[in-house]
């Protein structure tokens, strides 16, 4: 095996996947450096978590070949099985098991030494922040509690390898925020983080580099600012009581998008505080008076939008 | 460690989960137990007045001699009741996102299946313990040494790890919870139509033929034999081939099952 290959965690050739007539996976090619994170960044039905189900082992491709923590998928899964953990979509704590069972049930099917368990049990509640629920059966469980005991389960056996399948959907900002914490601290450790998002804002803070998937295909990829550069930034909308109003404002805002029924204008070029605060003081100097004003950020909508035409 | 030690720490780990969702979940081992306890006190008491009087070759008459004759039979019909609730159980974790995370870990993957099936034999050995009781309470009277005994515990076990067997499979196979509740059905219905509740010489010709020609009857025969001292002639060794048939079918039918839902997860 070459050095190049070993120090990527995830390596993924042509891989296939339909289901009957719906292709998901379309020949798709991965590439993920151990130790960094990989946010594959797509709408419902692109494709995503069947990518993460062959990479982990859980249904074989059609064709293609992909090969996790140096083992291929289809010829070791044991191999694979062993280095990586799997944080799916749907919650996998056993609802009947109390949280500390859950972390026990994990520690015993890693045949991890009876000494080290209680340690390594009580250890990932601290950290999760779940020591106080430890004993109550996880079918009491907030979502929130339930997606940090699923990542803490991961968590038992040492993965080198991570999957993290739409980590944060469904979760509140406050406990997204605090599992974003989750994965950086796990970054820190050196693991290799794959993770699947709808959310642009997600993929931004945590990742090293961004595959776009749309139809089962990867429509672009690259670094955060990479494939910030290709997408249309964020616009202003005002809007008018008067049509004469709006004019004198499309005069004043040249490049922006006028709606006449509406009597706005989408001005382009940002829509952070520093390009709004120009807009307002150039309407102000020319004494345009504006109804209302909206801003509308950049978001998958729009990535998806510059990346497929508009074909969606 | 070796891959058998493996093969066999897995398989008690996930035997302990199945047994502590037992004991979480306790309503379904009692609906287990109440199911066959309501048949006992029902034939006993209401038809086995009637029935009792009437029974070829059997000593005896009224209820206490009919209580004789239906235990070995309601003692089966137990086992295959908790049975029925193992293809219940299989379906229902097969729903869960756990059996996903399962599938991911380089664990010994029939060790899913051999937790539920060990359960369920416990579980149902558990109900027996409990039917025999209520029988006894109702007149049941078996006459039999401890060797026999020990034999009676042997062919309840094998029934049960053979039924469990098939269980499995038909919970892995039903596509819905409910449709795994309806699928063993026939199998409940099978001991009405053998030696459980009457003998087979008062059945009407094809109904007599079906009767002594399906497992139920050989098994209950050779359950009664060893209880209650009747002659077990051939129906010992016809047992012990239909216990083996059905539970190579029902393993390798589960088995089959199991890799196959692999091929298909929700998306």
């Amino acid at each position: 095996m070459t050095g190049s290959t070993v120090a990527r965690a995830i390596a993924a050739r042509d891989l296939r996947k339909a289901y009957g007539d719906t292709v998901v996976l379309d020949g798709i090619d991965i590439d993920v450096p151990a130790g960094s994170v990989f946010a594959l960044l797509g709408p419902n039905g692109a494709g995503k978590t069947t990518a993460v189900h062959v990479l982990s082992t859980l249904i074989p491709a059609d064709g293609g070949t992909a090969a996790v923590a140096g083992h291929d998928v289809a010829i070791e899964p044991d191999a694979v099985r062993a280095a990586i953990g799997v944080t799916g979509q749907f919650s996998a704590v056993d609802g009947l098991l109390t949280g500390a069972e859950n972390l026990r049930l994990m520690a015993d099917l890693h045949h991890l030494d009876r000494a080290v368990v209680d340690g390594r049990v009580a250890d990932l509640l601290e950290r999760f922040d779940l020591v106080d629920a430890a004993t109550q059966t996880t079918a009491t469980y907030s979502g929130g509690m339930r997606r940090r005991l699923d990542l803490a389960m991961t968590l038992v056996g040492d993965p080198r390898v991570i999957f993290l399948d739409e980590p944060t959907t469904g979760l509140d900002p406050r406990s997204r925020r605090a599992l974003w914490q989750q994965v950086r601290d796990l970054v820190a450790t050196g693991v290799t983080i794959f993770l699947t998002t709808q959310y642009l804002e997600e993929a931004d803070q945590l990742a090293d580099r961004i595959a776009l998937l749309d139809g089962g295909r990867i429509v672009a990829e690259g670094t955060p600012a990479e494939l910030k550069r290709l997408v249309p930034g964020g616009h202003i909308r005002l809007t008018f009581d008067d049509p004469a109003q709006l004019d004198a404002a499309a005069l004043a805002l040249a490049g922006s998008e006028r709606d006449d029924d509406a009597l706005a204008l989408d001005v382009p070029g940002g829509s952070d505080i520093a390009r709004l605060r120009a807009v307002l003081e150039r309407l102000d100097r020319d004494g345009i008076a504006v109804e209302g004003l909206g801003i509308h950020s950049p978001d998958l909508d729009d990535v998806f939008l510059a990346m497929t035409g508009g074909h969606r | 460690m070796s891959t058998v030690t493996f093969a066999l720490r897995d398989s008690a780990t996930m035997l302990r989960r199945n047994l502590r969702h037992m004991r979480r979940y306790p309503s379904l081992t009692f609906m287990l137990v109440g199911m066959p306890v309501v048949f006992l006190l029902l034939f006993v008491y209401v038809f086995g007045g009637t029935v009792g009087g009437n029974l070829p070759g059997v000593d005896g008459t009224g209820r206490r001699a009919y209580a004789d004759y239906l235990a070995p039979g309601i003692l089966v019909v137990t086992v295959v009741g908790t049975a029925t609730g193992t293809a219940i159980g299989i379906a229902m974790d097969m729903t869960e996102g756990i059996i996903a995370r399962f599938r991911t870990m380089a664990i010994f993957r029939p060790s899913i299946l051999f937790g539920h099936v060990v359960g369920a034999v416990i579980q149902s050995m558990i109900a027996v313990v409990f039917v025999t009781v209520v029988a006894l309470g109702v007149g049941f009277r078996p006459n039999a040494s401890p060797v026999e005994w020990l034999a009676a515990v042997g062919v309840i076990a094998m029934v049960s790890v053979a039924l469990t067997w098939l269980a499995v499979a038909l919970g892995l196979v039903a596509r819905t919870v409910e449709s795994a509740s309806n699928l063993p059905m026939p199998l409940l219905l099978l001991p009405f139509f053998g030696s459980a509740f009457v003998p087979t010489d008062t059945l009407p010709g094809p109904l007599r033929w079906f009767a002594d020609h399906q497992p139920f009857t050989p098994i209950i025969e050779t359950l009664r034999g060893l209880l209650l001292g009747t002659a077990i002639g051939a129906h010992g060794v016809v047992s012990v081939a239909w216990c083996l048939g059905i539970a190579l079918l029902g393993f390798v039918w589960a088995r089959a099952a199991f890799e196959r839902n692999v091929a298909r997860p929700a998306r």
